[in-house]
């Protein structure tokens, strides 16, 4: 049942202009964004090649490719879950599947799947970018993997957080705007933690709670290569959460309210 | 007669949050509303019951608890046996649903749709093709199957709303309104499906539509400002109907024993200016033609009647007993309104 009504999401996601231009956009875009930093890197490459452990092309042209990737995502994966459930409120649609005998558990999992479905086809696409450069030099796998599987994970959260913004009104644009909001505050949450009063109050491991929740601060060690259990834990719970949300608010809209 | 009970009902209320200014259309009770108020009613197999009542009067929201799209505030529902709040997924099952608006994914293609359908039903793989065959011929649409369902005229997106509801040949079709937006032609075709399917499901629907439900169901039940106010088979409404009123008017004053002593008259009332004869008809209400006839020859001989006494008749009316006036004498609540109507 899952898997079904994550096809069917998959599939209108196609059939609808919007994830083919969402495909090219983000195409067009981080390609300029590569293509340039590229350029910038042959250009300082002999300089850097003096020194001795000097940065390679992975950390100073997919590291930074995968990171402008996550903020293009951020404004981007709101405008793909913002009709999941609102889309269905408003067409009055909702009904067939409230009627099916399905539990709100699978609608919402369904749902979800389709559109990590659709995400990790995005990502791939921009994977193709970085492994294109297998073909001229030689790049360091490990971390390409380290950082592709951190994005995927950071998308995946986009979406969760998404798809519950989407439970909460009729209204797509309000779904969007507000799931937009929602990442961005989360994103840059970390922001009050790095001024110099919340650097006085920070734990010994040099962090405080607000850096923590921020969805940055766990994706930046994986940008490095660095792979944490601690930040993909991070990652699944806040996915967990939302979805979990998720189903709940979709139970309570069967409630008298 | 075998009588499986598919519904049961049992107490069924739904509140919901009113406006501050107070709901004049339901009973308001310390800032709720009551949309649904302590429904009780079973539903057999083999049965088509009606579902009538004004706009507003809680049918839809009856049948959106009865396919688990609401939750109700107090009372249970069981279908065949099984309680729908305890095990949702086994009860909808046996249900198929037509909302009062279609829930069509209206880029898709037909075929794809009942597909779709077929499989959230739960349908093996290899049954889903005669399925969805099945249910487009039951609802003439197999010339339609790849045309988008967006592009289709609102009788034809009915009529796959209606398809998508018996997709899985549920023992109970709930189809709220089924005949809107349908052409004379089509709406006769669907009143045929209804009465096939009442004969081997239990058929739920609600309508304005009078003479439809008369015509369709064998059961009835109205229901206004959230209760049920008549449950009753189509046999007793019948019974009901087998009155008719005789509406005469006269220049001079009449003598009322004269006109009860008529054959097939059973009672006379007099008011200011005129007389209502109530007559009864032999004939059972359903043979249209009959009671025609009937109310004929009682009305030839009130009028010799008053040529021979010389009444100076100048008005003879006959007042269509219909389910139309049980209706309206149970619905319409404003006194005035109802004075207009000449309820009684």
């Amino acid at each position: 049942m899952i898997r079904l009504i994550a096809l069917r999401e998959l599939k209108n996601l196609f059939l609808s202009p919007l994830a083919w231009a969402i495909l090219a956009v983000t195409q067009i875009i981080l390609c300029y964004q590569f293509l340039s930093q590229l350029e910038t890197y042959m250009q300082v490459q002999e300089k850097l090649s003096v020194l001795e452990k000097s940065p390679g092309i992975t950390d100073l042209v997919i590291a930074p490719l995968l990171g402008g990737a996550a903020i293009v995502l951020l404004i981007i994966v709101p405008l793909l879950t913002m009709r999941l459930i609102s889309e269905e409120q408003k067409n009055q649609t909702l009904s067939l599947l409230f009627s099916a005998p399905i539990s709100m558990t699978e609608i919402i999992l369904g749902k979800y799947l389709g559109i990590l479905g659709f995400l990790i086809i995005l990502v791939a696409m921009i994977a193709l970018m970085p492994l294109s450069l297998i073909l001229g030099t030689a790049i360091d796998l490990g971390q390409l993997f380290s950082a592709l599987l951190g994005l995927t994970l950071v998308v995946a959260s986009f979406a969760a957080a998404g798809l519950y913004m989407s439970t909460l009104t009729k209204q797509p644009a309000i779904a969007a705007i507000s799931s937009f909001g929602l990442l961005l505050f989360l994103w840059i949450i970390n922001w009050a933690g790095s001024s110099v009063e919340a650097e006085l109050a920070t734990n010994q491991n040099g962090e405080n709670v607000l850096t923590w929740f921020s969805l940055l601060n766990h994706f930046e060690p994986m940008l490095k290569g660095i792979f944490s259990s601690a930040d993909i834990a991070y990652y699944l719970l806040f996915i967990c959460l939302f979805l979990v949300f998720a189903i709940r608010r979709l139970e309570r809209l069967r409630l008298p309210h | 007669m075998d009588s499986e009970v598919l519904i049961e009902v049992n107490q069924l209320s739904r509140h919901y949050r009113s406006s501050k200014r107070g709901n004049k259309h339901s009973g308001s009770r310390d800032g709720y509303s009551i949309a649904v108020d302590n429904i009780s009613f079973t539903l057999q197999r083999g049965e088509v019951l009606g579902f009538l009542g004004p706009n507003g009067a809680g049918k839809s929201t009856t049948m959106q608890m009865l396919t688990g799209n609401l939750a109700p505030t107090h009372g249970s529902i069981k279908i065949a046996g099984m309680d729908l709040m305890d095990n949702p997924i086994e009860a909808k099952a046996k249900i198929g649903y037509l909302p009062d608006t279609p829930a069509l994914y209206k880029e898709l293609s037909v075929d794809e749709y009942l597909i779709y359908c077929a499989q959230l039903n739960r349908i093996s793989k290899g049954a889903i093709k005669s399925a969805v065959n099945m249910a487009k011929e039951r609802c003439s649409l197999t010339e339609h199957g790849r045309r988008v369902i967006n592009n289709l005229s609102k009788g034809y997106q009915q009529r796959v709303g209606i398809a998508q509801a018996i997709i899985h040949s549920p023992d109970i079709v709930i189809l709220d309104e089924p005949s809107v937006g349908l052409d004379p032609i089509q709406m006769i075709e669907i009143r045929k499906l209804i009465k096939e399917l009442g004969e081997s499901h239990s058929v739920m629907i609600s309508s304005h539509i009078l003479p439809e439900i008369q015509t369709i169901c064998n059961n009835v039940q109205i229901i206004n400002q959230g209760k049920l106010v008549l449950n009753a088979s189509i046999e007793q409404l019948t019974q009901h109907m087998q009155t008719q009123k005789l509406q005469i008017s006269c220049t001079q004053p009449v003598d009322i024993q004269k006109i009860t002593a008529l054959a097939g008259i059973s009672e006379v009332k007099q008011d200011s200016n005129h007389i209502i004869l109530i007559c009864t008809l032999p004939t059972p209400a359903n043979k249209e033609h009959e009671r025609e006839n009937a109310i004929i020859t009682i009305a030839q001989q009130v009028i010799e009647l008053a040529n021979q006494q010389q009444w100076g008749l100048y008005e003879i009316y006959s007042e269509k007993q219909s389910l139309e006036a049980v209706f309206m004498s149970l619905t319409v609540n404003d006194p005035l309104l109802k004075q207009g109507l000449n309820i009684d």
